[in-house]
């Protein structure tokens, strides 16, 4: 028999319980608005309140940037939800350098909006809506992000 | 994904589903970079779980809902999610991947972790809202 401890060593369950809340979140949204909610694209319809670039300036930014905007507090809210409760207000803080953390965030940011989808986009609402080119994307994130991590972790150890 | 009237109602449904899309992400420690590194460096396979959880329950909604109901409960009508398959999706994504690997933060968590006080995160935000600006600033609208 395989020991569950093997793949999950800190536990399985709240891994798909935060995952079954994560679908939760999208299912309640197109049920009630028929609203599709991906994350990345909130970093770009929000440089539309901004810059009057013609790119920002573009109706599916202006149009979608307030109920986006909103999903995102709600994101912050519900963190904050499971940090004052279940998180017990413990300081969060991250190892990982913060040069990693700005160039790593600037490459997801630039590849989530030229790739039209990031891990909830493609990987959630697009393997949700079985559509073929999310599941490429998944499948393409996923290897570059593999080969990084582990680079990363033999080259600065 | 455009939504042209935004009522009191559905703005009110938007920030309870991303209460519960948060709630979720930090629950499962998706905020937390180094657990989704060490899914990327296979010592922790829960976000299998995690993603694996929340697209079956997507699959059914965005499957069942549209045979069960005329139209969604506050109007409208139901949106597709519509990706294409060209050479922008599959570089974006391998970028996307690049920038995942080094930093353990995608656009959700980076959003989610402001609300847990983890202001390191607040880095790899920042990297992402210039990112896409600068995407945005060299596009063809």
């Amino acid at each position: 028999m395989i020991d569950l401890l093997t793949f999950f060593p800190n536990g399985w369950q709240h891994y798909l319980q935060g995952g079954l809340l994560i679908g939760a979140g999208v299912a309640l949204l197109f049920a009630f608005t028929g609203l599709v909610g991906g994350m990345s694209t909130v970093f770009t319809s929000s440089w539309s309140f901004v810059f009057k670039h013609p790119f920002f300036q573009q109706v599916r930014f202006t149009e979608s940037r307030v109920w986006r905007l909103v999903y995102a507090l709600g994101l912050v809210a519900g963190a904050l939800l499971w940090w004052t409760t279940m998180g017990q207000g413990a300081t969060q803080q991250t190892t990982v350098p913060t040069w990693q953390l700005l160039i790593g965030g600037f490459f997801v940011g630039y590849g989530a909006r030229l790739g039209n989808g990031c891990t909830s986009g493609h990987g959630i609402c697009g393997l949700g809506s079985l559509q073929l080119p999310s599941l490429l994307a998944v499948l393409t994130f996923m290897a570059t992000a593999f080969m990084t991590a582990n680079l990363i972790a033999r080259v600065l150890p | 994904m455009s939504a042209p009237r935004m009522t009191a109602p559905a703005l009110l449904v938007t920030l309870l589903a991303g209460i519960l899309f948060g709630f979720g992400l930090s629950l499962s420690g998706m905020i937390q970079p180094e657990v989704v590194l060490s899914f990327l460096r296979f010592t922790d396979f829960g976000l299998m779980l995690v993603m694996g959880g929340a697209v079956c329950v997507t699959l059914l909604a965005f499957k069942t809902l549209p045979h069960l109901m005329q139209h969604p409960v506050l109007g409208g009508y139901f949106h597709r999610h519509v990706s294409l398959l060209n050479r922008d999706t599959l570089i974006g994504a391998a970028l996307f991947g690049v920038g995942w690997g080094l930093s353990g933060v995608c656009p959700g968590p980076a959003i989610a972790a402001i609300g847990a006080g983890n202001t390191d995160v607040l880095w790899a935000l920042a990297g992402i809202a210039m990112g896409a600006l600068v995407q945005g600033l060299r596009a063809k609208p």
